[in-house]
């Protein structure tokens, strides 16, 4: 907050770009840095996904929507229309702007369950959408075709160029969330979520702020998504649906709502997983569901919650006292 | 300054407020009392914008408020606290504050983007004024505490060190002494005092009567949504319609 | 213009499936009348009904008779356990955590599905034959008989035990206040378990009497409770009956949708409903408007 020095701001950060640049460097394969560059499209959209449930304290259950649109979007464009890739990718993240801040007014009326259905509603409209425009979008078979990635001329057809790109936008977006996070915008969204009423009494304009919010969390799925879909080269709409949105949801709840660095390893960490569990790949749905209950039980906070009370434990074992004296004070 | 005349509001067929008419003077402490579901707390949601009013008419400084969302009558100078407390929780006491003072802050989208000289420059200045405000309750080392865990009168103390951070000009108190033991209650009496002195219009709705005929100015009673009395402390004691109201008749 | 015998046919297959809606809006409903809650695990209730009624047949050899009675109750079963295990430790918390756990509760339960019954899917023979019953033109089932009476007879129990019963009127009354309901010794705890049962229950019959006519599988649940819930929201949130009423016409509107214009977009019909509902009229037709306190 405002007292800290500018540099202790961006520590944080910056130990995280160095962490990024380095890993390559210790992995012992290629597909590992494939897993880790759609992990990087999970972290942008969580990050997203996090600031309009953790902080503003908004659900949403159709997130994977957005994640689909810009990534179909920029892949017709592309595939079908032979558009340049910016501009595809531009006009692909417009759609997703356009489409949020047309739905968010009437949706962002909607408060508790009724906002989860909505948003659900929307989410599988669009999958059906995408599904059956088949002249447009191949249908359930999907779109193939689509160019990979060039920045500049220069085209990102190695995974490890297209891993520091990716991990680029991450760490920018990182960045704006955090923020926006220590602004008064940030301040004005917690309150949101805790009191509408006592926010509004103070001169917030709740629902400029709950739209805001939504808009730019479907503009984090809509990079995502152009990125994915230049990266993997095709698209079906099989990945843009519920299960997807759900499993969007379990990344920023498992990582901790209201934490940012909570929603980056949320999304690592749940991208990761099934990588290491292929064995067991029926399950997966399951551990899911599982996750989410006694995520939700237990560990409300998500491994955000489970860090800080970890780390309250160490340190209190190493003041020689027992962790329960220090943990008391908070309970 | 702050005028209503003839407030009307119905809930289905009950009537909550009916021709309610109330002048504040600036630089007043004006208190509102009341039986139980005398139409209190919903006069200060009208007012606030958290209900819409059928019928009547409130301005401010000459300005006409009525019909403003909740966040318009904020930013025209008036604020409020809560008679059950609306704290924001999950934030310290004083992250709470400086959410008060949201509407002080003026920085743009480029500004926070790229913490701009701008940004720190008003950052600053908010934060000293919300530990201003935190000292001016008595809270400052509670500074760093979260909301949810302040024991109850130093939470009924934040939420006015909040509003105050907004600088109102006019401060609405639901129930500020509500909970409140008698040693709390003086403090808060003291506090409301020099509040007023310094300038700010205070409206409060009250049931603690020691109290709200030591410090107010002016008084006002509801009964049933009407009005039944206005006038100075020692008026309204003395009124016979007053007695009758909390007394019942004989 | 499609001819009146063919528009009759789409009624009776619309308000058919729209039963099944409404019954699983009236799951829906009940448990939201007793705890608050929008319970997402409503649609697999639907599905255990139609999926446990299946392998009761064919792992087990039991007559449909027996087979169809205990899906029902096994679900019903189910519906006590989640409601023990993960919802109840968790009352009074926000409404994001609530409604993520039935989320997960939902995805446990489909997921559970698939392992043991794999993901093909089945059809369950109808409860007295499947000949075809000529009617005014169209043809009409003997399961889409039994679903109507059933649906009917599912409403009159409903009313019969809310007006008459005791512990009817005792759901009712922790649904208008909680806290007044304990303080006059309604164990309301027990109320909840029991408002989950009676909603497994209704879901589960609202599956296994569908199952016959359309296909059923693992993955059933998840439109079917969406569309369960639109149907409560169509018929107004608390109220059960039109919680089957709104099935009934969505159902309908799905099916004259999916005749007259595009098959492939029927689902989105209802999700459009939905959407248009909450968006303009959330208290659905027959509901009341709600104001909130301050």
């Amino acid at each position: 907050m405002p007292g800290r020095p500018i540099c202790g701001h961006h520590l944080g950060v910056a130990a995280f770009a160095a962490g990024v640049a380095l890993t390559p460097l210790f992995l012992p394969n290629e597909y590992y840095l494939t897993v880790l560059i759609v992990a990087g499209f999970h972290t942008i959209l969580t990050l997203g996904l996090n600031l309009l449930m953790g902080y503003a304290g908004q659900i949403s259950l159709g997130h994977a929507a957005f994640y689909g649109i810009a990534a179909y979007a920029t892949g017709v464009l592309t595939a079908r229309f032979h558009w340049p890739v910016p501009a595809a990718i531009l006009a692909g993240i417009v759609l997703v702007l356009a489409v949020a801040a047309g739905i968010a007014v009437p949706t962002l009326r909607l408060k508790g369950h009724y906002l989860a259905m909505g948003t659900l509603g929307f989410g599988i409209i669009v999958y059906i959408i995408l599904n059956e425009a088949t002249g447009l979008t191949g249908g359930p078979s999907g779109l193939t075709g689509i160019p990979k990635l060039a920045l500049g001329g220069v085209s990102l057809a190695s995974d490890l160029r297209f891993y520091y790109v990716v991990w680029g936008v991450v760490l920018l977006l990182f960045l704006l969330a955090q923020n926006l996070v220590r602004s008064r915008l940030g301040r004005a969204l917690r309150a949101i979520h805790t009191s509408e009423t006592a926010a509004a009494v103070l001169g917030v304009d709740t629902e400029r702020y709950k739209i805001g919010v939504f808009i730019l969390s479907a503009l984090y799925a809509g990079v995502a998504g152009a990125l994915y879909a230049h990266y993997v080269t095709f698209v079906s709409p099989g990945s843009f649906g519920f299960h997807a949105s759900v499993q969007f949801v379990t990344m920023v709840v498992l990582g901790g709502m209201g934490s940012l660095w909570g929603a980056v390893a949320g999304a690592v960490f749940l991208t990761a997983l099934p990588e290491f569990l292929r064995a067991i790949e029926d399950y997966d749905i399951l551990l899911y569901g599982g996750l989410l209950i006694l995520c939700m039980m237990f560990l409300p906070g998500g491994l955000a919650e489970g860090v800080e009370r970890g780390a309250r434990a160490v340190r209190g074992l190493w003041r020689g006292r027992t962790p329960a004296t220090s943990d008391g004070a908070r309970q | 300054m702050l005028h209503g005349e003839g407030i009307a509001l119905h809930f289905g067929g009950v009537t909550a407020l009916h021709d309610v008419s109330f002048a504040v003077e600036r630089g007043s402490l004006f208190t509102i009392i009341g039986p139980n579901g005398a139409g209190k707390t919903t006069l200060f949601n009208v007012i606030t914008g958290l209900y819409r009013m059928d019928a009547g008419d409130i301005h401010l400084d000459g300005r006409r408020i009525s019909g403003l969302p909740p966040h318009a009558v904020a930013r025209a100078g008036i604020v409020r606290t809560f008679q059950n407390l609306e704290l924001f929780g999950n934030m310290t006491a004083l992250e709470n504050v400086l959410t008060g003072g949201h509407l002080l802050t003026r920085y743009g989208a480029l500004d926070w983007c790229f913490r701009s000289p701008r940004f720190r420059r008003e950052e600053a200045a908010l934060c000293a004024k919300a530990e201003a405000a935190l000292a001016f309750v008595g809270l400052s080392a509670q500074q760093d505490v979260p909301a949810g865990a302040l024991p109850f009168g130093s939470a009924r103390l934040l939420e006015i060190a909040r509003a105050l951070c907004a600088e109102p000009t006019v401060l609405l108190l639901d129930e500020p002494a509500a909970g409140l033991n008698l040693r709390e209650t003086a403090v808060l009496g003291d506090i409301i005092r020099r509040i007023v002195e310094r300038g700010i219009t205070a409206v409060m709705v009250e049931h603690d009567m020691d109290l709200v005929m030591r410090i107010s100015d002016h008084v006002l009673v509801l009964n049933y949504g009407e009005v039944i009395a206005t006038g100075t402390p020692a008026e309204v004691q003395r009124n016979p319609a007053v007695i009758a109201a909390y007394l019942g008749e004989e | 213009m499609p001819a009146p015998s063919d528009l009759l046919q789409f009624v009776i297959s619309g308000a058919t499936l729209g039963s099944t809606y409404g019954l699983a809006g009236l799951g829906f409903t009940v448990i939201f009348n007793t705890t608050e809650i929008i319970n997402f695990a409503q649609g697999e209730f639907v599905m255990l009904g139609g999926m446990l009624a299946v392998f009761a047949i064919r792992w087990g050899g039991l007559p449909p008779a027996l087979a169809v009675p205990l899906a029902i109750g096994l679900t019903t079963l189910v519906g006590v356990v989640a409601n023990r295990l993960t919802i109840r430790p968790v009352r009074g918390r926000s409404v994001i955590v609530l409604i993520i756990i039935t989320i997960g509760v939902s995805i446990v339960l489909r997921g559970a599905a698939m392992l043991l019954f794999g993901k093909d899917t089945y059809a369950l023979p109808g409860f007295s034959g499947d000949e075809p019953i000529a009617f005014l033109g169209a043809s009409l089932l003997p399961q889409n008989l039994w679903v109507g009476g059933m649906t009917l007879g599912t409403l009159v129990a409903m009313k019969l035990y809310f007006d008459r019963t005791i512990s009817g009127k005792a759901m009712l009354a922790c649904a208008c206040d909680r806290k007044a309901a304990s303080l006059m010794g309604i164990n309301v705890d027990a109320m909840v378990t029991l408002s989950f049962a009676l909603s497994a229950l209704v879901g589960a019959l609202g599956g296994a009497i569908l199952a016959p006519i359309t296909l059923t599988s693992y993955d059933v649940g998840i439109l079917l409770g969406l569309k369960g819930f639109a149907a409560c929201i169509l018929g107004g949130l608390g109220n059960p009956f039109g919680a089957v009423a709104g099935g009934v016409i969505l159902g309908v509107l799905e099916s004259l949708s999916a005749g007259l214009i595009s098959s492939g977009y029927k689902d989105a019909v209802a999700f459009v409903i939905l959407l248009a509902l909450l968006f303009v009229r959330p208290s659905g037709l027959f509901g009341r408007r709600a104001t909130d306190r301050v």
